[in-house]
């Protein structure tokens, strides 16, 4: 337990009830009192940049004793002006490590463990030992897979598997804040459409008439790179690679009397960086952190289950229930189980799965553990998987295995696990 | 947090399911289950891999009518948050893709949108064969003789279809031949 002038702050509110609150317990049926869960609770942080230090300062501010926190990038110099756990000596080294060692030096009471690895390089292990994941990343990537790793957690482990996502994001002026509860409402995918894809220029423009000096970047880095260097990947963090860009976009610009090409802009063209402000991000970190607390003591309600916070036009907050969605590429699929002989065809579960009450598919497509079972269109992959229904089932996948199945009559897919009766 | 957990009953109990595909690839198995290409279009894909696979079109109007047109797709992990990468194979004479491959389709950059899927990207491609749009121009010497001398523009298509070098650019050869069904010319 922490020492108790450092718990003053937060203490009143997880030992008195709150109006709103009808089942918050000062102990639990565990016998564990709000502040035993927040001792208890073991928090990971993705993403150690503009959000991530927030998010870490907050935590170990609110009375978070478990932490950890995951990130596979190094400090740059153009993060030192708002990400504050990092100083212009650790240039170079990774964010995680940095971060844990500040919050370590400044508490040294909280464990705290870095990871500089990449999300998907965790075992499953670690992720069921954690309570609750607070996101703070700048990629759309990053959050399908996780919500998509944690969903399918929740989904293979029950209660063992819920890990609860508090997301953050910032765009300038602009931030957005989520609390995810995977299998019980809207889940990332489910707002993916809200999010704007890469900002991209028609491909004319770049090439023929060019306004801008992101025109003249993306000439050189869309179109001349591939052409000069067919072999190599461009790297937005190499500095000879986003130099060479930047001289060539100059050389054109300078032709068509366009300026404005400068070396920051290039790497935020080819990097798709988004323009961070300091403050923007304290407002969502604070917001996200606030959240987990009440998640985990349950002293009071927490989000349902969207924030808006728009800075550039006054100051407007928007809080909405974001719906799940039928066709959702991640919660919206459908659990479905058939029992079948080992004996059996593929074409004789393709026609179960037709004419069964439950499911009563019309052109059904199977997959299983990525590989393509069957395939109804295009012509060319049905004719290579028409072989495999008249196979065996035994032959093609094991008793308990999990189809997926697509179909016309179906939002997005169908989970189908299949046990054979004789096995 | 049991509590939250079981707030919802039947999402409470854990399903005996094995890891599900990604959510790229699920919305790619979906599609191709269910893609409907017309008789002048084919799908060439491999069963070991369906995220790339190339589309042929093969024209039966317009300037390039006989041609037998090849294009590369590249789904990513990113899709349909991303645009699927299209690229055509050959070296061809039209005012909208240049002689690297290049294509300006609006749908597969600045308009992309996740309710696109690759049915709408290949009606898009055939738009870009049966009007080919000289306003937006990625090959500007062809897009500005469409414009200026559209009878000599024909002629130009029909001659570097049967693979010729213009300049410094070879042209590939792109009839179809009359066994895949092509009407010849």
């Amino acid at each position: 337990m922490a020492p108790a002038t450092c718990t003053a702050g937060y203490e009143r509110f997880l030992r008195l009830k709150a109006p709103h609150v009808a089942d918050f317990e000062l102990v639990n049926d565990e016998g564990e009192t709000p502040e035993d869960l927040l001792t208890k609770a073991k928090v990971l942080v993705i993403g150690a940049g503009g959000l991530g230090c927030e998010i870490l300062k907050n935590l170990a501010m609110s009375g978070f004793r478990n932490i950890d926190v995951i990130d596979m990038d190094t400090i740059d110099v153009s993060n030192l002006n708002r990400q504050f756990l990092f100083r212009s000596k650790d240039v170079g080294r990774p964010k995680a490590e940095v971060a844990a060692e500040f919050i370590r030096q400044r508490s040294p009471d909280i464990n705290i463990a870095a990871h500089y690895k990449r999300i998907q390089d965790m075992p499953e292990e670690f992720y069921l030992g954690l309570t609750l994941i607070v996101c703070g990343l700048d990629s759309v990537e990053a959050r399908r897979w996780i919500n998509a790793y944690v969903y399918g957690l929740a989904e293979r482990h029950g209660f063992e598997g819920f890990k609860p996502i508090v997301d953050g994001g910032t765009e300038g002026l602009m931030g957005n804040m989520r609390v995810i509860l995977p299998r019980h409402n809207a889940c990332f995918e489910c707002g993916l459409s809200m999010y704007p894809p890469k900002t991209t220029y028609p491909i004319c423009t770049i090439a023929n008439t060019p306004r801008l000096p992101e025109h003249c970047i993306e000439w050189a880095s869309v179109l001349e790179w591939p052409r000069v260097f067919p072999d190599t990947k461009l790297d937005g963090d190499n500095v000879d690679h986003i130099s060479w860009v930047v001289e060539q976009a100059a050389q054109r610009a300078a032709s068509f009397g366009i300026a404005g090409v400068t070396f920051s802009l290039a790497q935020g063209v080819v990097k798709n960086i988004i323009p961070a402000i300091a403050s923007t991000n304290a407002i969502i970190a604070a917001a996200c952190v606030n959240e987990a607390f009440k998640l985990v003591t349950s002293c009071n309600p927490f989000l349902d289950n969207s924030m808006l916070y728009t800075g550039d036009s006054g100051v407007y907050f928007c809080i909405y229930p974001l719906e799940q969605v039928e066709n959702c590429l991640v919660c919206g699929q459908k659990e479905g189980s058939l029992t079948a002989s080992s004996e059996s065809t593929l074409d004789e579960l393709v026609a179960a799965l037709k004419e069964h009450s439950a499911f009563q598919l019309k052109a059904p497509s199977l997959t299983c553990a990525g590989v393509n079972l069957y395939f109804q269109n295009p012509k060319a992959l049905e004719e290579q998987t028409r072989p495999n229904l008249a196979k065996k089932l035994r032959d093609l996948f094991a008793s308990g295995s999990t189809l997926t199945v697509t179909d016309p009559t179906l939002p997005t897919g169908l989970r189908v696990t299949v046990t054979f009766s004789d096995a | 947090m049991r509590r939250i957990w079981n707030q919802k009953k039947t999402a409470a109990e854990a399903q005996k399911t094995q890891t599900s595909e990604s959510p790229a690839k699920l919305r790619l198995q979906k599609e191709l289950g269910e893609l409907a290409v017309t008789s002048d279009t084919s799908i060439e894909m491999s069963a070991s891999n369906i995220t790339q696979f190339t589309m042929t079109y093969r024209p039966t109007e317009g300037y390039y009518s006989g041609g037998e047109f090849r294009f590369q797709f590249d789904i990513g992990d990113g899709y349909p948050h991303e645009a699927p990468k299209v690229k055509c194979l050959q070296t061809i004479y039209h005012p909208n893709i240049d002689t690297e491959g290049h294509i300006c389709l609006n749908i597969l950059r600045e308009d992309w949108k996740p309710v696109l899927n690759i049915q709408a990207v290949i009606f898009g491609l055939h738009m870009l064969f049966q009007e080919p749009n000289p306003d937006d121009p990625l090959n500007k010497d062809a897009a500005k003789l469409m414009v200026d001398d559209a009878a000599e523009f024909g002629r130009t298509v029909r001659s570097t279809m049967r693979g010729r070098r213009i300049g410094t650019v070879d042209y590939d050869h792109v009839l179809a031949e009359p066994s895949q069904g092509g009407r010849h010319y």
